[in-house]
């Protein structure tokens, strides 16, 4: 059964549906993240949500669990209006919700965070011994008796964690689970011991929404999909139905969002590489990435949210402690131990972090103040700013990136979030920059302002600067970069070459699909 | 099972910590003053120590929250110098009178918390201006020191039982087994652990977040206020000292430190804050034993303190991602 965007408003079918979701409709600001979106849940069944980053599941899921509110459209349970105004109503109602972001309290035990929301009393105050009673039940039904209910979650790792969430969630008996990306940080042994806690779930006619990334747990587990697009749900189908050829269609659609400078044509280089990497390791989050980057190329990072991309960038720019591996610079090897040093004028590294708000910028400051800091080394002599180099300087980045502004003494803080992001690209290019990371620098900012960032990228690197460029938007990938290395679970899985950058070949290696189904998706055409 | 301990340890480290650390410098003492350790050596220590015991308590409370009060020294002053008009005269005058400075004490609490949570305001701003409040009330009450206090109460709370134990520590395991155990133990003393730990997450999972601060912060005030009536018995009278209450806050918050509690809120105890109190007093008396000058006093206690924040901070050295440590 195939519905597309327009016929999804037809009648459930005939068994009587445990949880439904009509025309709902929510916007942050000017940003829609989901538009007139259905979904339909039956008991006993597990139902799987598709679709890139960015395609409105997890705002799906937090109006679900009663996080946000949606601004349009309605929700039935068992056939029932219902209205959330806070989580703990959502729980009331029986629905439980496994967030991708933890929600268990590190200082707490794994007994107390499993209890959190309604402990058990006697006399009024909490009856350990109960309390211990129901985390040792549900750590038993979520398949982990091994794990101690007095352990402080904070001393668990990341998989046991996620364990413990699914105890939790059990221990509220809820009628509806939501899963989302819960297998992410799991062992492989977690994993299996998971797949059997979920089935046993099913069975017990439960009603479960499982939101993954990997197709292969998706062929094990569900028994339907939804696939999302750009806040929409494009098409619901049985599972099974569809190949993987076809689903990786309809969650990459066509809608090219925003116009690409163009691609200039590299002449083969001799000179070493700018940027070398050579075994890069950090934990078991990198492991073994080797890449170059020329001057002049603007390289890109694909793959899912959260692959160990983020990490690359900051292993390269010094901040990770304990990274393994050799950086070389224009073939000299060159050790960076902090962003101190990466700045430095031998290496002339800059990094354009994702957080402009924490990481990139002082928003209280002035404009002018926020630009100068990388630069000050160069503006000041005896440790002395040289006012007017600064305002030169500033003036400078200030008309070249077209920063919409009312002065340079302003604070930061009253820009708007693209000019925002052009003021820590500014920052940067004040120290002129020989290699530019960027960890997704166009992350909710207003496509105008993209267009001018993507144009810059690229003089940039026509004036000899080497990019390394992490976006989680697919288009960007495809559009801006000459190269693109797609990153799995701390690899690089595949590298793309130039006409090679197609949203498909880049949505099926970051799903680990291998290259068949990535040259197979040129010969579907399911588009309407 | 086993394990139980290990796991009851992990959780009660900082606490034991400053149980054995109090333990081990109170026996260094007594073992060297010239009485040893009799029932009024005992008794003296004992009301030195309490006061400050329980205005880390107060901290404690709002420090879980990841918040600070710099106004507990204050309701302290405060419920000194109104003990003093109104805890004097006949027994049951003065027993109304008692009851009412805690009924005070928890209202300047209570007003504390209304402010953060409804204006929203940071604590330590918060607290530095109604503490000024506070004091300037007490100001109004005492303009100079002065008073009287009902002897028979004051002598019961500051001396001894049965000729042997100070009736300071019965007053003071009092209000461990009455307000903190039981406050440990409800649903809102959890929640604010968890508001400590992880706003979020507490959120999150529907915890009562306000309702949590708020009894934080007004059990604050009132054990503050159980402090400042029993500086009351003590010294027989009311003093609006601006010296007395800055003092207290600021040590309130070293004594949280030595007993393991976090300034970022979330663990410790208040039981762990008690013994860093009786600790942080204990090094002034030990100094009084050995003949040391008592200019030298306040090195050593802040010498103490830093050895305690660097062992608090050893974690750090693991941090693999820098950013974390700015997290």
């Amino acid at each position: 059964m195939t519905t597309d965007a327009g016929a999804a408003n037809a009648p459930p079918s005939s068994r009587s549906a445990r949880f439904e979701i009509q025309g709902v409709s929510k916007r942050y600001g000017g940003v829609r993240a989901l538009e007139d979106a259905d979904l339909t849940i039956q008991a006993g069944h597990i139902h799987a949500v598709l679709g890139e980053n960015g395609a409105g599941k997890s705002t799906l899921i937090k109006i679900m669990a009663g996080v946000v509110a949606p601004d349009e459209g309605r929700m039935l349970l068992d056939g029932a209006p219902v209205v959330f105004a806070s989580p703990s109503d959502a729980q009331a109602a029986g629905i439980a919700c496994i967030f991708q972001e933890l929600s268990l309290i590190p200082d707490l035990s794994v007994a107390d965070n499993i209890s959190i929301s309604d402990p058990p009393r006697r006399f009024g105050l909490i009856d350990r011994r109960r309390q211990r009673d129901i985390a040792e039940d549900a750590l038993a039904r979520a398949g982990a008796d091994n794990i101690h209910p007095s352990a402080l979650v904070k001393d668990l790792s990341l998989s046991r964690r996620q364990v413990v969430e699914i105890a939790k969630a059990l221990a509220r008996k809820p009628r509806i689970l939501i899963l989302d990306e819960a297998t992410s940080a799991l062992t492989a042994a977690d994993v299996t011991k998971i797949y059997r806690v979920l089935k046993r779930l099913r069975a017990e006619g439960l009603a479960l929404v499982y939101i993954s990334h990997r197709m292969h747990e998706i062929a094990e587990l569900a028994d339907e999909c939804t696939v999302f697009r750009n806040g929409r749900s494009v098409a619901s189908y049985t599972a099974g139905t569809k190949s993987d050829a076809e689903i990786v269609e309809l969650m990459i659609g066509h809608e090219l969002s925003a116009e690409f400078p163009a691609r200039p044509v590299r002449a083969a280089n001799a000179a070493p590489p700018r940027l070398e990497a050579a075994h890069l390791g950090w934990g078991d989050r990198l492991r073994d990435i080797s890449f170059s980057v020329q001057p002049g190329e603007v390289v890109g990072l694909g793959g899912l949210d959260g692959q160990g991309q983020r990490e690359l960038l900051l292993a390269l720019f010094g901040v990770l402690r304990g990274a393994m591996g050799q950086i070389s610079i224009d073939g000299k090897p060159a050790a960076i131990d902090s962003p101190g040093d990466a700045k430095s004028r031998a290496i002339g590294m800059a990094l354009i972090p994702e957080d402009r708000k924490s990481e990139g910028l002082m928003l209280p400051m002035s404009v002018r103040d926020n630009l100068s800091f990388a630069a000050l080394p160069s503006l000041s002599r005896f440790g002395v700013i040289d006012r007017a180099a600064e305002h030169e300087a500033v003036e400078r980045i200030v008309r070249l990136l077209a920063i919409r502004t009312d002065g340079t003494y302003v604070p930061a803080g009253s820009l708007s979030g693209g000019n925002q992001q052009k003021l820590v690209i500014g920052k940067w290019l004040m120290v002129s920059p020989r290699i530019l990371l960027l960890d997704d620098p166009t992350r909710g900012i207003d496509v105008g302002t993209k267009q001018e960032i993507y144009q810059l990228l690229r003089e940039l690197a026509h004036n000899g600067a080497a990019i390394l460029f992490y976006t989680t938007d697919i288009d960007e990938l495809v559009g801006c970069c000459d190269r693109v290395l797609v990153m799995v679970e701390g690899t690089i899985r595949r590298e793309l070459i130039g006409a090679q950058i197609t949203e498909h070949a880049l949505m099926s290696s970051a799903l680990n699909l291998g290259t068949e189904v990535a040259d197979a998706g040129a010969k579907v055409g399911l588009r309407s | 099972m086993m394990g139980d301990a290990r796991y009851w340890l992990r959780e009660h480290r900082g606490t034991l910590a400053a149980f054995v650390a109090f333990v081990a410098m109170f026996a260094l003492y007594a073992a060297n003053h010239s009485a040893g350790l009799n029932a009024n050596v005992a008794q003296t220590a004992a009301n030195k120590g309490v006061v400050l015991a329980i205005v880390a308590m107060a901290q404690t409370l709002v420090v879980l929250t990841s918040g600070i009060d710099l106004s507990v020294g204050m309701v302290m002053v405060l419920a000194n110098c109104l003990a003093s008009h109104i805890a004097a005269g006949e027994a049951g005058v003065a027993t109304v009178g008692v009851l009412g400075v805690l009924a005070v004490g928890a209202a300047c609490g209570a007003i504390n918390g209304m402010i953060v949570i409804f204006g929203r305001l940071q604590p330590i701003v918060t607290t530095i201006a109604t503490g000024a409040v506070y004091y300037g009330v007490a100001l109004a009450l005492r303009p100079v020191p002065g008073g009287d206090v009902n002897a028979a109460l004051a002598d019961a709370a500051t001396g001894q039982i049965a000729g042997m134990v100070p009736s300071s520590l019965l007053l003071l395991a009092a209000l461990v087994v009455l307000v903190w155990w039981p406050f440990r133990r409800s649903v809102v003393g959890r929640a604010v652990y968890a508001i400590g730990s992880s706003e979020i997450a507490a959120y999150m999972s529907g915890m009562p977040i306000r309702r949590a601060k708020f009894v934080a912060y007004t059990l604050s005030g009132l054990l503050a206020s159980v402090a400042g009536l029993f500086i009351t018995f003590v010294t027989y009278s009311g003093e609006a000292s601006v010296a007395t209450g800055g003092t207290y806050t600021l040590y309130s918050i070293a004594a949280v430190v030595l007993g393991g509690v976090s300034l970022f809120g979330g663990s410790g105890s208040a039981v762990g804050a008690i013994f860093g109190a009786l600790m942080f007093r204990t090094i002034g008396d030990l100094l009084f034993v050995f003949n040391v000058e008592p200019l030298w006093q306040p090195l050593f206690q802040g010498g103490v303190l830093m050895a305690a924040v660097c062992l608090g901070s050893l974690r750090l050295v693991r941090i693999r991602n820098r950013l974390e440590l700015y997290g």
